[in-house]
């Protein structure tokens, strides 16, 4: 116990750290995952397989293989950074976006076809039907699933700690490094701080769930 | 079959054609309906008298076959296509009123959102529409909280908040439970009264005989009979138009 007590500040330095990282990065991926939903669902032949090529390859790839992207690949191609941190958030976010995605595409295809019919019959415009009729219900149907896959992005922020970002288990694993007596007692440290995350996350979740559900 | 000349139609249809694979649901459809007038499509189901409905703000595509209305070719799609369904009021068999909004905010969308119109001059032309229909003061609830009788009215002054040259109703009464149907069919009454012109798919013969100037029956795709009421009710010229009024009779 001691040992968690002693180094509550480095506890709680990457709390805040990992906190930053999957709260910038849940963002980004919730905005360009509803983008690519809305691109899935577009009349543009282009913009679907875009989509689509996106989602299937980001999803099926290790998250592993998207920071090394970001982390390694980018900085060659000239796209360099000053901070790791820059290269997590894009790896986190590019890779949850494509499941975000998918999630939102899935509550799109929830909304009853004759919403979109109304819609385009008072003379809404794709965009508007979509922003105004179909995501705002759509969202509301998908926020389990949501919460779900930023229960796992705040779970995927650990893999930054393996590219020199020191968030929670980043600096979980230099605790252990120092002290091989309570190895157990740090890293038990380390998964209280990420419930601290993701308990509330869930609580959330079905307290807006039970908010914004839409009888029909 | 009694066709005007299409130069003084409001809706168009000529020789249009539709498939849904191999099953020809539209054969050759030409209709011209003026302005003003209330035109009432009848038919067994499966006759393509919704298609045909839907085909006219082409929530169907069709084939070949021009739609015009008001002078105005059916566009494909993208704005021209969204600015002439403007003009072309809706109404659902299943009323389709957008679930995540207020009854008010349902009438007032279109007009803001699509016309531009002033919030408060919406609000305000929205709540005289909801009282004309009798759902005035129901403006701030949430769709699924109204009856099927009540949203449909809804439904219909939404359409109408558009200012629609032309209005389509699309088989309006048959989700409504019995002692609904009539609320319904009164505000529609009305607004044939009041010259709305108006293409109607219903099963409702008393509406039929009531406010329509003319009945159109389809069958297998087809229009066969085109005429009014009276003598579409009373002197049915084809079998298949007597064969259909006989069976509704016989109930």
């Amino acid at each position: 116990m001691d040992v968690i007590i002693e180094n509550l500040p480095l506890y709680w330095e990457g709390f805040l750290r990992t906190l930053f990282l999957s709260a910038v990065s849940g963002v980004i991926a919730l905005i360009l995952g509803t983008l690519l939903a809305a691109a899935r669902v577009s009349p543009v032949a282009a913009l679907r397989g875009f989509s689509t090529v996106y989602v299937e390859i980001l999803r099926n790839t290790p998250l592993t293989i998207a920071f090394f992207f970001a982390a390694i690949v980018l900085p060659r191609l000239g796209v360099s950074f000053a901070q790791f941190e820059v290269a997590a958030i894009i790896a986190l976010s590019a890779y949850t976006a494509a499941f975000i995605a998918e999630a939102v595409r899935s509550g799109v295809n929830s909304v009853p076809v004759g919403q979109a019919e109304a819609a385009r019959s008072i003379g809404m415009n794709f965009g508007q039907v979509l922003s105004l009729i179909i995501l705002p219900q759509a969202l509301r149907t998908v926020i389990p699933p949501l919460i779900n896959i930023l229960i796992a992005l705040v779970k995927n922020s650990s893999v930054a700690g393996a590219f020199f970002v020191l968030e929670l288990f980043g600096y979980g694993r230099q605790l252990a490094n120092a002290n091989g007596d309570a190895v157990t007692t740090v890293l038990l440290g380390v998964a209280f701080f990420y419930l601290l995350l993701t308990v509330p996350l869930g609580i959330l979740a079905s307290t807006v769930e039970r908010k914004v559900a839409i009888s029909r | 079959m009694t066709t005007q000349a299409p130069g003084d139609a409001l809706v168009s249809l000529n020789a249009v054609n539709k498939h849904y694979g191999q099953l020809h649901v539209l054969k050759d459809i030409n209709l011209h309906v003026r302005k003003g007038e209330v035109v009432v499509v009848i038919g067994p189901s499966g006759s393509g008298k919704s298609t045909l409905c839907r085909a006219i703000n082409r929530l169907e595509t069709i084939e070949d076959g021009v739609i015009s209305i008001d002078g105005k070719v059916l566009p494909e799609e993208g704005k021209e296509l969204a600015q002439l369904r403007a003009d072309v009021g809706m109404v659902f068999q299943s009323f389709n009123l957008f679930a995540h909004k207020t009854i008010l905010e349902n009438v007032t969308l279109g007009p803001i959102k699509v016309k531009g119109v002033p919030k408060a001059q919406a609000d305000k032309d929205a709540m005289a529409l909801l009282e004309r229909v009798g759902v005035g003061h129901q403006a701030p609830k949430l769709p699924a909280q109204l009856s099927g009788g009540q949203q449909q009215r809804v439904a219909i002054a939404r359409a109408l908040a558009m200012k629609p040259k032309v209005m389509l109703f699309d088989e309006p009464t048959s989700a409504l439970d019995p002692e609904m149907i009539n609320e319904v069919l009164d505000v529609m009454v009305q607004l044939a009264k009041e010259g709305m012109t108006m293409i109607v798919v219903t099963h409702e013969m008393g509406f039929a005989r009531k406010a329509a100037d003319r009945v159109v029956f389809m069958a297998d795709g087809q229009i066969v009979e085109d005429a009014t009421p009276e003598e579409f009710f009373t002197n049915p010229k084809s079998d298949r138009a007597k064969d259909f009024l006989s069976k509704l009779l016989t109930h």
